[in-house]
């Protein structure tokens, strides 16, 4: 028999209007499964079940008397532990904030909460999203549910692996260098980034600004949509934010997309890309090419330099917004009450900021001071615009763009934590989005030997409903070996 | 600035690590310094794959959407009460965040 923690959000949403269900069964159902494998996954940091028990209830007791509930009634949802929730510890899986309870809810969360969805903890994560596997975290490593030896892709890894073994139902991320797609890749579920601007950022704790977005993460392209739905649109808190009126992403999925032209980048197919990567990603190019106008390939030479300009970017701006962490308003304070001021502050960072935080801190740091910033953080945004133009090249021939999501299938736990610049490398076909500011998302493309491998597809800034539906097209057209992992 | 194609021959050196440090505000253990002036300096190896490539007149791109001022009313909001804005602070004497000595 099939579980209520299996099915989707559209599955269960039906159910709970017809009556078959109520939302008190459906949050049982993810606590259950929660109990049965959460020692093995660690997707979570932190779980609130009463509450979720409580919002249930709540929701049970409205449709009961014929009120009306929101589109994610009864609909479990998972936060990754950057986005603040009002009374639930903070953490960002760092030392430093291990005690922060938020006082306000971040905009996506308050908008999930006005939606009803149910919030039921917040996930794990590499700390302020610095890493690719989900192994940089205070808290310990998260595993994939589909091979435990494995890391689940990061930074948002708590909340892919939550998804992909029935945790959560839907769950949200945060996307700075690949942060959404990178685990949705590895989990086999789908991960959105959308465009800059398109989703407020407000209440997510920084990392570097100009390049992360909020983004959806679902068992399917259409629960995407719905919860991109709920969370997209102006933010008077965040004025980085588009104002372009409200849309309902999921009513245009299943628009046919016969005259939608791909393109197949070459330089996300580069040097170091693992040949199960390629081989599985280019069987999904065919089906592309059944379903949609044609693809044919087209090179981005300046990717080639995405990579380093996109880490001296991403560095230099974590420099600057994690000097907030000073032990005086909130977060970790060294604790000896003799030292002055200087000697606090240093002190203070470097027991509370773990290794990695701290070599990217001081690298950015190095990058933006005197005699260095012409040399290195200008480049950098020089090459940003390069990258930009080269998108705006393609797109003028193309929709759509596709590619990997992810140079290579899911690694060891262990294999690669050690060397910094090897983990950094996998960020290769992740990155140009962010530095152009583009929506992407990574669909499941097949497996290869049992990994999960992604398909990532990449739009025109504020595409996202294409990209939607060129992927739900996708998903319909491509048959997966299993779409939910062996994990009991 | 280097021309393109200039190879990297300086490295970094530990006192530019400790400077940088500084800046950041985060203490160094002396075997902290050389670990990190050693990966450090493997990262800029890397990096400098970015002056290969010819960037006279191009602009930099601080953000990609193009930002005027943002304006909005000037009305007042419910600010966070005391007590719950002291709440987080691990130091606290009276209706005050206690900092460590300045002078």
């Amino acid at each position: 028999m099939t579980e209520l923690y299996e099915l989707t959000a559209s599955e269960i949403a039906r159910l709970i209007a017809s009556g078959k269900a109520t939302a008190e069964e459906c949050v049982d159902s993810v606590i259950e499964r929660i109990h049965a494998v959460e020692r093995k996954v660690h997707a979570y940091i932190t779980l609130d079940e009463e509450g979720a028990r409580q919002k249930a209830r709540q929701i049970d007791q409205r449709i009961k008397e014929k009120k009306p509930v929101g589109r994610l009634a009864g609909i479990v949802v998972a936060i990754k532990d950057n986005m603040c929730v009002q009374g639930t510890r903070t953490t960002c899986s760092s030392h430093m904030l291990e005690n922060f309870i938020p006082p306000y809810d971040a905009t996506v969360v308050e908008r999930i909460k006005r939606a009803d969805g149910i919030v039921i903890g917040k996930t794990n994560m590499d700390e302020f999203a610095m890493g690719t596997s989900t192994e940089n975290s205070h808290f310990g490593p998260t595993y994939n549910p589909w091979d435990l030896t494995r890391v689940p892709g990061g930074s948002s890894g708590g909340s892919a692996a939550a998804v992909a073994c029935g945790e959560a139902i839907l769950a949200l991320g945060s996307d700075t260098g690949g942060s959404v797609r990178c685990p949705a890749s590895f989990c086999s579920i789908v991960g959105l980034k959308p465009t800059y601007g398109l989703v407020s950022r407000y209440g997510l704790i920084a990392y570097a600004n100009s390049l992360e977005q909020i983004g959806p993460l679902a068992k399917t392209v259409e629960d995407c949509a719905t919860l991109l739905t709920v969370i997209a649109g102006h933010d008077e808190r965040d004025c980085t934010t588009a104002n372009l009126g409200v849309k309902d992403y999921k009513s245009h999925l299943k628009k046919p997309i016969l005259k939608v032209r791909v393109g197949v980048v070459k330089e996300l197919f580069g040097e170091g890309t693992h040949e199960g990567v390629t081989k599985t990603v280019m069987r999904g190019v065919d089906t592309l090419e059944d379903i949609t106008y044609g693809c044919e390939e087209i090179s981005l030479p300046s990717l080639e330099y995405s990579l380093p300009a996109y880490y001296l970017i991403a560095m230099s701006e974590a420099s600057s917004n994690l000097a907030r962490y000073d032990g005086l308003r909130y977060g970790y304070r060294a604790p000896d009450e003799s030292l002055e001021w200087d000697d606090t502050y240093s002190k203070t960072r470097k027991r509370g900021f773990g290794a990695e935080v701290r070599r990217r801190v001081i690298l950015g740091s190095f990058a933006l001071s005197a005699g260095y910033y012409d040399r290195y953080y200008v480049k950098a945004l020089q090459v940003r615009t390069l990258v930009r133009r080269d998108f705006e090249r393609a797109f003028s021939r193309f929709d759509v763009l596709v590619g990997p999501t992810m140079p290579l299938p899911p690694f060891k736990v262990g294999e690669k934590i050690k060397d910094p610049l090897e983990l950094y490398m996998c960020d290769v076909d992740t990155v140009p989005v962010n530095l152009a500011g583009l929506p992407a998302i990574s669909t499941p493309c097949g497996f290869f030997e049992g990994l999960p491998i992604g398909m990532q597809i990449i739009g025109r800034p504020f595409a996202e409903e294409l990209i939607l539906r060129v992927a739900n097209a996708f998903e319909k057209s491509s048959r997966l070996e299993a779409t939910s992992p062996p994990l009991r | 600035m280097p021309e393109p194609h200039e190879k990297r021959t300086r490295r970094i050196t530990i006192n530019e690590v400790e400077h940088a440090a500084v800046l950041a505000k985060i203490e160094l253990a002396e075997d902290e310094k050389t670990q990190l002036t050693e990966q450090l300096d493997r990262m800029l190896d890397y990096f400098h794959k970015i002056d290969q490539i010819h960037l006279t007149d191009v602009p930099p791109t601080h953000h990609v959407i193009e930002l005027v001022n943002v304006f909005r009313d000037d009305s007042p909001q419910r600010t966070l009460p005391r007590k719950k804005a002291l709440s987080n602070a691990s130091k606290v004497e009276g209706n005050f965040f206690k900092a460590p000595r300045i002078v």
